[in-house]
């Protein structure tokens, strides 16, 4: 008996939103990479005195670094929020025998999100 | 509203043709038929040689699920009144080989969904004359949205991670084995996690959820599949950190 077996197509993450969402959700682990490694070359910079933190910010605020960072904020955007969609899906919470409102688990995702990002924003604005 | 619509077949007959051909055949446009009824209007009245599988008629045996118009649907339960005034474009599920025209080889399904032993486990047995194992309604309500899956396989057809890997386990699978495990009566989820965990497995979902999109019965496998991530991960921690009596 001779199956046929359909090709998929090169271009099939284009096909729906939802896989091109997923396409880019993917390579957004790139970008998260980029944030570790900037975030170790910052800390080894701090290390290494007020000179090379200088140096560091200097070339930080060339045009190209910064268009990198922007494009990896807007993809660890997506990437957290992607998250925070997968986690009411994966926590069942139960309270007094009733399922606390998938809704709720991911409201309560964001503001701990929220709450942490003006503890970050406190200590370095400070 | 026009008293015909057409509808554009995938044709593929083995030995004949080497990919599959669309063809148009015009078919009544009523109220109340849907699309498996212009199938069946097709091949009663205008080509018999037209193949493909239903049974119910109904949403319950999920034999009728194809391609329309590119979204995974059961077609007996899809209305060629929502696609007037077409064409209606219908094609074999897709990433499941093409047996014939419309009919695709499950065979892969078939043999992955006893590996996930979506039956009911007990360590022991109660002897019958102790009645039924009784639950709960809350306890029901644990499992019973997994436990409408009927099969239908367009989870696996909308899902990505299972075209380009068709090693993956799959969206109906898992979520039929959390069927079970979720059951307050089952005691076999310890049978059901090596498969579960292995690569193939809920590690292979990338949550896209085209699977719950698709799902004609609203199981939503892909809540399934991250909810048991979240029970397996836990349980991974466990089995590292406490002693083995205490996990």
């Amino acid at each position: 008996m001779s199956l046929y077996h359909r090709p998929i197509p090169i271009f099939w993450w284009l096909e729906r939103r939802s896989y091109l969402v997923f396409v880019l959700r993917e390579l957004s682990s790139v970008f998260i990479a980029w944030f570790v490694v900037y975030l170790l070359l910052l800390i080894n910079a701090v290390s290494g005195g007020s000179a090379e933190y200088e140096r560091f910010l200097d070339r930080s605020g060339h045009w190209w670094v910064v268009a990198i960072n922007v494009i990896a904020l807007l993809f660890v955007l997506l990437h957290s929020v992607t998250w925070f969609g997968l986690a009411p899906k994966a926590i069942v919470v139960r309270m007094r025998g009733r399922r606390v409102p998938p809704r709720l688990v991911a409201v309560a995702h964001y503001a701990a999100w929220l709450v942490l990002s003006a503890v970050v924003a406190w200590v370095i604005l400070r | 509203m026009a008293d015909q619509i057409t509808l554009e077949v995938a044709r593929y007959r083995p030995g004949l043709d080497t990919e599959p051909v669309m063809q148009s055949y015009q078919v009544p446009l009523r109220e109340h038929w849907a699309i498996l009824d212009g199938l069946t209007y097709i091949k009663d009245h205008l080509d018999g040689t037209l193949s493909f599988r239903w049974s119910c008629r109904m949403g319950i045996c999920g034999s009728c699920g194809m391609t329309v118009n590119g979204d995974p649907q059961l077609t007996c339960a899809t209305f060629l009144t929502d696609y007037a005034p077409g064409p209606v474009r219908v094609e074999p599920l897709r990433n499941f080989p093409v047996v014939r025209d419309l009919v695709v080889d499950i065979g892969d399904f078939m043999e992955k969904l006893p590996t996930v032993k979506p039956w009911m486990i007990r360590d022991v047995d109660s002897p019958v004359e102790e009645g039924e194992y009784l639950q709960t309604p809350e306890e029901l309500d644990e499992y019973k949205q997994f436990s409408m899956c009927i099969n239908c396989m367009l989870c696996y057809s909308a899902c990505p991670v299972y075209a380009l890997d068709p090693s993956f386990v799959g969206p109906a699978a898992i979520a039929l084995a959390q069927r079970y495990n979720l059951d307050s009566r089952d005691e076999g989820a310890a049978d059901r996690d090596d498969v579960l965990t292995s690569p193939e497995g809920i590690w292979a979902c990338t949550f896209v959820g085209e699977c719950s999109a698709a799902c004609p019965k609203d199981v939503d496998p892909a809540a399934a599949i991250q909810r048991y991530k979240l029970t397996a991960a836990t349980q991974a921690v466990k089995n590292f950190l406490l002693p083995r009596g205490a996990r």
